[in-house]
């Protein structure tokens, strides 16, 4: 693992390298062939470094890779490659701010890939509507995203509400009550950091509203090392359904746990990261039937041959989740950019608010700026992470029934 | 039962965490805030080894241990010397010691990011054990074990031994430790080596059940800061009990009243501790 | 003395001045940098106001940045307040917080108050995360208003400015002939009379209520408010670390140590995008090791060397 990142992270080097000589040489022969620069901010360091890293980057890299590939994007004179330049915002809001100001204003970038977190795009939105850039968030959930797209005219969303999330776990469950799968306890924990904290918010009430009863309802801290005793507190509540609103670390810290306290429950459901290759590869078949935060559908053409290119370009597995929304908020880009044919900003974001885009997850459009195409529930299902519950997606997989931690 | 015992196990995990950088501050006088990037770096070797050629963590620890000592060696003898012989007073030694070990943590974040920027997850003895009818991860059991092992080995070397004599002989007063002919340099290198092995083996150990990545260090830094001070700077007794009692309280929080204000009520704990003894649990009053 | 005075009041009025005219000159990018810098300049000053002279290290910076922050936000998102009351109300409850953190440290000395300063402001940041958790549910702290960097960047100059000035008033005052003192030894202080636990705790007030007034007014600039990320311990850290390599003996220490730090950081961030972290340790590590008393140890032997006396 290490020695392919880095020799990698040395290819990367050296053929950024070669672009940048063979842009500069290039741009002494013809005007034209001026390339495209896309700028991208997010951590590489601090606390979301490990999901960007996932999700974010290889994304990125595989994306200018192939357009540049295939001899960049066509515009009306012709065909300009992209250059790619990244900062590292350290997980840091300042930093990032920062960041975004020198794409705009220094680095004159034609284009900037949207920020990962949903703190992080809200912060980086009032620049990106000053200068205006079309923001395609993607790892962004928000419920005030009617105020947000309302405020800031170029802001996209596409990964979903976090009522929808709530409602399609819901959902889910309900639907195994209802078949008398399983009965109407939940216990219910969060990480307290703002996604889990709102998330927790939204889900009290709708649970209520449909006849559940959460028996074990706590938080834990961001960096707890020690998850056992909330499994060991949700097991002795006895419930039916497992569900924890978490980020990365302790969504593998709270199944290992339960795991380790055997907790039969017929659903057991953790957020963020249950999507990541890695949840599977820690745990392996001892997670089938687990929930978790997104999806895919893997079935499809588009799909499958995403995700082969995925691994052949970066060396890395996609996600089932936000990996391919991260994609195709760049196809989208691609195309607006192409229908343009020039990267005249103001008109690539009218043309993304007008049009319908063919992408690797099927048709994608905005509605006042909202995509409600997307995944919230997914399920590991013999090795492949399946989209089990969504927002107007196909191929929504059947149910399998949870039977033990083997 | 099940308090006692998780808490204890919690407990070990933070003996593990704490030993290494009070060896480091209490001895070698160096306010190490690149200790938690020296644990991180076990934790990497450890899931590089493991994933990569499926090699068992216990095994890294062979490798690891001389390879974090020599390192660690080299890092006071080349970059913390300097440091040690132009300070006028412990005053500038402490600031100098916290700005430069301030930048090398930002080397190995660096380093290790470029290394590997995803998280560090693997499985390891990750099955359940039964103690007293209380159910356990064997991975923790295990790391609790290694604890009681490097302390109980820290704690005979440093009474029982000529070095370890030498050792604590520095960490009272090095003015005094040189006057009776002990090479207080030299000693404080071979403390400081000792604590960074320490620390790494403690990486190896937490990240088969903890879910590290390159950036989370200081957290370890800051946790192990406030053992140290707690138990009293430089005593190896005080640092063990203090991290009993912290892992103890938060599993007793967790347990019976919300799991939400589990490291609140270790911070609290901490403070107290302070306001009552303000040289911590075992400290001797100077300044 | 008297010109020497008037010649530094001089020089900070011309100072403030052209710093207020940034936003008019520069834009985007320079003013995010300048934003950063004034952001630093005001706490590690405030800062060194209390460490400088006593020798206490705080770590408690972000503690109080996060108190102003995390009012704001939820103030004006939950509880549908103004932006001005609650960067009131969180400079008093930030003051008074470090009041009874002044009181109960009376006793700690050393690296014994450093870590406790540590401790408890991650006890903060658990409790609130809590509390928010528990009783005031959010679904997210929104602080959307309608300044731009320019307003930010202004308000943070005036704060610095009043930090300047405090500063300046506390050295020719009583308190900082206390303090200074109690810096060079806590008991021939107290023989002579000076009551130093009022001393210390009034002085660390002040550093509260200064670095809660900044976290308040950056709030707007971060729009979403994460209780994890405004309570950074992070911060604390850099606050330290760069009046450290200023210099912690003049006023305008830090200043020194803010604009070089915040300029190589950007420098490295730029150059070096994939590996800045590497790189800014590997920086850090140069300048400790090469400029070891910081840059007003630097810039006073210099000017030492070449026979002017430096004033005092």
């Amino acid at each position: 693992m290490f020695k392919i990142i880095s020799a990698n992270s040395i290819r990367k080097g050296f053929s950024a390298l070669v672009v940048v000589t063979l842009t500069t040489l290039l741009s002494f022969t013809a005007h034209a062939a001026d390339p495209i620069k896309i700028g991208a901010v997010a951590p590489k360091t601090g606390p979301l470094a490990g999901g960007a890293a996932v999700t974010q980057w290889p994304n990125i890299e595989l994306w200018v890779k192939e357009v540049n590939a295939r001899g960049g994007l066509k515009l009306k004179d012709g065909q300009r490659m992209l250059e790619l330049i990244e900062y590292d915002d350290k997980t840091n809001p300042g930093e990032h701010i920062k960041a975004v100001q020198r794409l705009a204003t220094q680095d004159k970038v034609d284009f900037i890939v949207a920020p990962y977190g949903t703190g992080f795009n809200i912060a980086a939105a009032p620049i990106y509507a000053k200068y205006g850039y079309p923001q395609i968030a993607v790892s962004a959930i928000s419920d005030k995203m009617d105020e947000l797209t309302a405020r800031y005219p170029s802001l996209f969303f596409t990964l979903g509400t976090t009522t929808a999330f709530v409602n399609g776990v819901k959902d889910i469950l309900a639907g195994m009550r209802d078949s008398g799968k399983i009965g109407n306890k939940i216990a219910m924990v969060n990480v307290a950091d703002a996604f889990g904290i709102e998330l927790a918010e939204a889900a009290r009430p709708i649970f209520k509203d449909a006849g559940f009863d959460i028996v074990y309802d706590k938080s834990y801290p961001l960096g707890t090392p020690d998850l056992s005793p909330v499994v060991k507190g949700a097991k002795a509540a006895a419930p039916d359904a497992f569900v924890a609103w978490s980020y990365p670390p302790d969504t593998f810290g709270l199944t290992e746990q339960a795991i380790i306290e055997d907790l039969q429950v017929g659903a057991y459901y953790t957020a963020v990261a249950t999507c990541f290759p890695a949840f599977g590869q820690k745990f392996g078949s001892k997670i089938d039937g687990v929930f978790g935060a997104g999806g895919v559908n893997p079935d499809t053409e588009e799909m499958q041959a995403y995700f082969k290119r995925h691994k052949e370009m970066t060396g890395k597995d996609a996600d089932y989740w936000a990996s391919a929304n991260t994609y195709v908020s760049l196809q989208i880009l691609e195309q607006a950019i192409e229908g343009v044919g020039d990267v005249d900003r103001e008109a690539v974001t009218q043309y993304i608010k007008d049009n319908s885009f063919d992408t690797i997850m099927g048709e994608i459009k905005f509605d006042n700026q909202i995509s409600h195409k997307f995944w919230t529930v997914g399920q590991w299902q013999d090795g492949v992470f399946r989209g089990v519950a969504s927002s107007n997606m196909d191929g929504v997989a059947e149910i399998k029934e949870k039977s033990g931690w083997n | 039962m099940d308090i006692l015992i998780s808490g204890l196990l919690l407990g070990g995990t933070y003996v593990l965490i704490a030993l290494g950088l009070n060896l480091q501050y209490g001895v070698a006088r160096i306010m190490n805030l690149a200790n938690g990037e020296m644990l991180v770096l076990g934790a990497l070797a450890s899931f590089w080894m493991f994933v990569s050629s499926a090699v068992s963590p216990l095994l890294t620890l062979i490798l690891v241990i001389p390879l974090a000592f020599i390192g660690n060696w080299l890092i006071y003898r080349l970059l913390l010397i300097p440091l040690v012989r132009r300070a006028r007073h412990q005053g500038q030694l402490e600031v100098d010691s916290i700005l430069a070990t301030f930048g090398m943590s930002f080397v190995l974040v660096g380093i290790m990011v470029a290394l590997h920027g995803e998280y560090f997850t693997y499985s390891f003895l990750a099955r359940p054990i039964t103690i007293l009818q209380s159910t356990v991860a064997l991975n923790r059991l295990v790391a609790f074990g290694f604890a009681v092992l490097i302390g109980a080995l820290l704690v005979l070397w440093l009474n029982y031994s000529r070095a370890g004599m030498a050792v604590r002989a520095v960490a009272v007063d090095p003015a005094s430790a040189r006057l009776v002919g002990i090479n207080v340099e030299k000693i404080s290198a071979l403390a400081f080596a000792v604590g960074g092995s320490v620390a790494a083996v403690a990486g190896v150990l937490i990240s088969t059940f903890i879910t590290l990545d390159a950036s989370v260090g200081v957290i370890f830094t800051m946790k192990a800061l406030i053992i140290i001070i707690m138990g009293g700077v430089g005593d190896v007794r005080g640092a063990i009990v203090a991290a009993l009692i912290l892992g103890l309280v938060e599993t007793l929080v967790a347990t019976l009243i919300d799991p939400g204000l589990t490291l609140a009520s270790a911070y609290l704990i901490f403070l107290l501790v302070l306001l009552f003894k303000p040289q911590g649990l075992f400290g001797r009053a100077q300044t | 003395m008297k010109s020497a005075d008037i010649r530094a009041l001089v020089t900070a009025v011309v100072c403030i001045v052209l710093a207020a005219l940034v936003p008019f000159v520069f834009n985007g990018y320079w003013l995010s940098i300048a934003l950063t810098a004034m952001m630093y300049i005001a706490l590690s000053t405030s800062w060194a106001l209390f460490s400088g002279p006593t020798h206490y290290i705080s770590l408690a910076s972000g503690a109080f940045f996060g108190v102003g922050g995390y009012l704001v936000a939820t103030g004006m998102s939950d509880y549908n307040q103004s932006f001005w009351l609650m960067m009131f109300v969180a400079a008093i409850a930030a003051t008074v917080l470090a009041g009874l953190i002044g009181l109960a440290t009376l006793r700690l000395s050393g690296v014994y108050f450093v870590i406790f300063t540590l401790g408890l402001a991650e006890m903060i940041r658990n409790l609130v995360s809590w509390v928010q958790n528990n009783f005031l549910g959010s679904r997210g702290l929104y602080v959307l208003t309608d300044f731009t960097e320019a307003h930010i960047y202004w308000m943070l100059l005036t704060v610095a400015s009043a930090v300047f000035i405090f500063g300046w008033l506390v050295e020719r005052s009583r308190l900082g002939f206390a303090l200074k003192i109690i810096g060079n030894d806590e008991t021939v202080a107290r023989h002579v009379g000076i009551n130093t636990a009022w001393t210390k705790v009034v002085l660390f007030m002040s550093t509260g209520f200064f670095a809660a007034l900044v976290g308040a007014i950056i709030a707007p600039r971060y729009s979403y408010i994460e209780p994890n990320l405004v309570f950074s311990p992070e911060l604390s850290f850099l606050v330290v670390i760069m009046a450290l390599l200023g210099g912690t003996h003049r006023l305008w220490g830090p200043l020194l140590g803010v604009i070089p730090f915040t300029l190589i950081w950007e420098a490295i961030s730029i150059w070096i995008p994939n590996f800045t972290t590497l790189f800014l340790g590997i920086a850090f590590l140069t300048i400790v090791y090469f400029v070891p008393n910081g840059f007003v140890g630097l810039l006073e032997k210099t000017r030492g060397s070449r026979g002017v006396k430096a004033g005092s």
